[in-house]
């Protein structure tokens, strides 16, 4: 089986983080994030991966060469020289999709939950039709796709995009199965070699069911619902594999830490942390609600609610950081400061405090 | 024979610095670990021919106030009295109410002081310049100098280059007069009290004049400042010794803060043995520090530059305190972190929270900066100054009070930031 994954452009919602790395790349608690995609896919037979990207990363190609081996599955790019939305990428990639009646995975990037895709795949080959649209409930649908249909029949009325009132609280949770005889329906046109959006008639007449999915869902697409996600993701781990995550005097609630990391006395880590490879957390130190990706040091007496640690930064002794505070790889910040909401780009060193959120270039 | 009078003010007076004054009388407050008129009383006491000093002002007798007296009596075998005003009378109207007490065993001199100056006090230069100026009844300001913008918060004095007589005096002009400022200690012979009394009379004369009687404006009440040495200025009469040795006023929080500073720097050549060292079981200290001998302090704590801890303090491990004064049985619990801040008398802040202020310091690059006595707010919004933490203050662990003022007594449950909590 086959699977297309939407992974776009340059991530810039989720930066300073994809000014280093490209989103699929972003360890998402531990593990990058295409990679909970991919592993689950192949776990639903999947042997075949395709990544729709509108920007080349070398650091992309290189790691998709080690998962292959890895995973012992074929992984191609399909490249857009421009952006071209939802439907552009599966013209672009149709004869790779197309060469069997199998029907294929779409996938959007962005997406982190309990991966159904042995369900979906039974669901679609029991309705038999051409595709099927995994919808699931959230509290606040106007940030997405909204999906008006019939409960009964799974009939699509309408697909609404960020409603401004409320129309229903049921979304496109960005997973599709999708059989080839629907990609035959897209028209495209083609001027002057390239494909581009405006030339794509996706055309949603085709035959479709709805999935509905009732686990924990997220588009961890920018900092606040990544740290969101993360919590619905270690909630999920305690629940099926409690066994991987920290417990003991010092640890509160859901904890991941990867074992090279290196922890101090008289810290208190938790509810919902994830600790990267090589961290080091000094004494005394209080983290709770974040993400310190790999290499990055704590300094001691520092306390961290809600932010986004990049890779190999350091936070010095007695700083305080909160609201969704991001630093960029190899950012420093000097002892005793106060980050309030700062946004920070890679290389950055903060002297002064940010009381309030800006973004520091 | 020489004496000194220190002027103290009021309950109204002082307001600049609530919360803090709800709990002790301003002048008691302690600055760079001692009250703040101690350093007066200690820079009086070394004169040798310095025989009595007398507090006036118009607060009613108190607790702190007798021991203050007392204690001091005894540490600097002085007569140190307290003079009550019956009302407030103004920096002349006290002084003259009481000439009787001043005169008394005919001192040739007196310095007269605000209790809210923080400075070097150069008294014995300031009875060698008066042998040397004008004649034997002549009187001395000490002055200093202040940037062209501040000096219009101050009382503003022109100089004959030459013969350092005043020219002329203006408090708080609206334009610019001199850079050369009223620091708010004087040395007086007892010709002075005839020039008040010519006011005084001026003043009564004054007020038969008027229909009615307004309270306020009573014929007693008599500035120095406005009053006096406007009037003396240009007569042959008033001189001024100009300082370049540190100065400041104190009359909010945060130039307590600064006013600390100064004094602990002074430390090292008038009282070393205030100063702690990094001692094996002790804190690390940074900069100076000021500790008293009953404080509990975690090894592990970092303290300074600039921090005062008071009697009965407990500082737990991983405690991080700068530019600040921590009084009397405050509790700081582990990994704090107490910034440009004046935690209160019995407070509590509990582990990893954070309390900070916006330091309020004079530009570092003009050497005549002086401090701002900022307003409260600006613009509609409260102007980021000094935290303040009123007596009996508890701090919730791990949140964050920014630029605020805590009144005394409060609980907080969350954090706060740019603003005053009743």
């Amino acid at each position: 089986m086959k699977a297309l994954i939407l992974v776009g452009g340059y991530g810039t919602r989720l930066r300073p983080l994809t000014l280093t790395v490209p989103k699929p790349l972003v360890e998402f608690c531990n593990k990058p994030i295409l990679l909970h995609q991919v592993e689950a896919l192949v776990k639903a037979g999947v042997r075949h991966v395709i990544l729709a990207v509108s920007y080349m990363s070398e650091l992309l190609e290189r790691e998709m060469r080690a998962q292959e081996q890895r995973l012992g599955i074929k992984i191609s790019l399909s490249h857009e020289k421009e952006p071209l939305g939802t439907a552009g990428p599966l013209a672009l990639a149709r004869e790779l999709l197309t060469d069997n009646e199998e029907p294929f995975f779409v996938l959007n990037s962005d997406v982190i939950c309990d991966f159904p895709f042995e369900d979906m795949l039974r669901f679609h080959q029991q309705h038999g039709r051409e595709g099927t649209i995994v919808v699931t409930k959230v509290e606040e649908p106007s940030k997405y796709g909204v999906v008006v249909y019939e409960g009964d029949t799974g009939r699509i009325h309408r697909f609404v995009e960020k409603p401004q009132v409320f129309v229903s609280n049921k979304i496109n949770a960005g997973m599709y199965i999708f059989s080839p005889a629907m990609l035959r329906r897209i028209q495209v046109r083609i001027d002057a070699n390239t494909i581009s959006e405006k030339h794509c008639h996706f055309i949603w007449n085709f035959q479709k069911y709805i999935y509905f999915f009732n686990c924990f869902w997220m588009d961890i697409g920018q900092p606040k619902d990544f740290l969101t996600g993360m919590c619905m993701y270690l909630q999920s781990v305690r629940q099926q594999a409690p066994e991987r995550l920290r417990t003991g005097p010092g640890f509160l609630g859901n904890v991941l830490v990867d074992p090279t990391a290196v922890i101090g006395e008289n810290c208190t880590i938790g509810p919902n942390v994830t600790i990267g490879a090589g961290v080091v957390l000094e004494d005394g130190v209080r983290v709770k609600r974040c993400t310190v990706l790999k290499g990055a040091h704590i300094r001691s007496h520092s306390w961290l609610e809600s932010c986004i640690v990049g890779w190999s930064s350091s936070v010095g002794q007695w700083v305080r950081m909160e609201n969704v505070t991001v630093l960029g790889e190899d950012v420093i910040v000097n002892d005793e400061l106060y980050i309030n909401g700062a946004n920070v780009l890679p290389h950055k060193s903060i002297a002064d405090s940010v009381p309030e959120p800006r973004i520091i270039m | 024979m020489l004496k000194a009078v220190i002027l103290i003010g009021g309950p109204q007076k002082g307001t600049r610095f609530r919360p803090l004054s709800f709990e002790v009388p301003k002048p008691l407050f302690p600055v760079a670990g001692v009250p703040m008129l101690q350093h007066h009383i200690e820079a009086c006491s070394k004169l040798p021919n310095m025989k009595e000093i007398l507090l006036i002002g118009f607060y009613q007798p108190n607790e702190e106030l007798n021991r203050f007296l007392s204690c001091a009596q005894q540490d600097f075998k002085i007569s140190i009295r307290y003079l009550q005003e019956y009302a407030a009378l103004g920096t002349g109207g006290g002084i003259y109410h009481f000439r009787d007490q001043i005169l008394s065993g005919s001192p040739e001199a007196f310095f007269v002081m605000n209790a809210d100056v923080c400075s070097e006090f150069p008294l014995p230069e300031m009875l060698d310049f008066q042998k040397e100026h004008g004649d034997a009844y002549s009187f001395v300001i000490l002055g200093t100098t202040a940037n062209r913008k501040q000096s219009l918060n101050y009382g503003c004095i022109v100089e004959n280059e030459q013969t350092d007589e005043v020219l002329h005096y203006v408090e708080k002009p609206s334009t610019f007069v001199s850079d050369i400022i009223n620091c708010g200690i004087y040395l007086f012979t007892p010709e002075i009290f005839q020039h008040i009394g010519t006011v005084f009379q001026k003043n009564q004369q004054d007020m038969l004049l008027e229909e009615q009687s307004n309270g306020w404006h009573r014929a007693e009440v008599i500035r120095l400042e406005q009053d006096i040495f406007t009037a003396l200025a240009g007569q042959g009469k008033l001189y001024v010794y100009k300082t370049d040795r540190f100065w400041s006023q104190i009359k909010s929080a945060g130039s307590a803060i600064y006013a600390s500073r100064l004094y602990l720097n002074q430390y090292h050549t008038t009282h070393p043995e205030r100063l702690a060292t990094n001692r094996e079981g002790g804190p690390k200290t940074r900069g100076h520090v000021y500790i008293h001998p009953t404080a509990n302090i975690d090894p592990t704590a970092v303290l300074g530059p600039n921090v005062s801890i008071g009697t009965g303090v407990t500082i737990g491990a991983g405690v991080r305190v700068r530019e600040s004064i921590i009084l009397h049985g405050a509790t700081l619990q582990d990994h704090s972190c107490v910034l440009n801040s004046i935690v209160g008398w019995g407070s509590t802040i509990g582990k990893w929270a954070r309390v900070e202020g916006t330091p309020s310091d004079p530009n570092p690059n003009d050497p005549y900066a002086k401090i701002d006595s900022e307003t409260l707010f600006r613009d509609g919004k409260l102007t980021p100054s000094i935290t303040i933490l009123g007596c009996n203050v508890n701090i919730p662990s791990e949140v964050i009070i920014l630029n605020s003022i805590v009144l005394p007594h409060k609980d907080l449950n969350r954090s706060f930031k740019n603003q005053i909590i009743l």
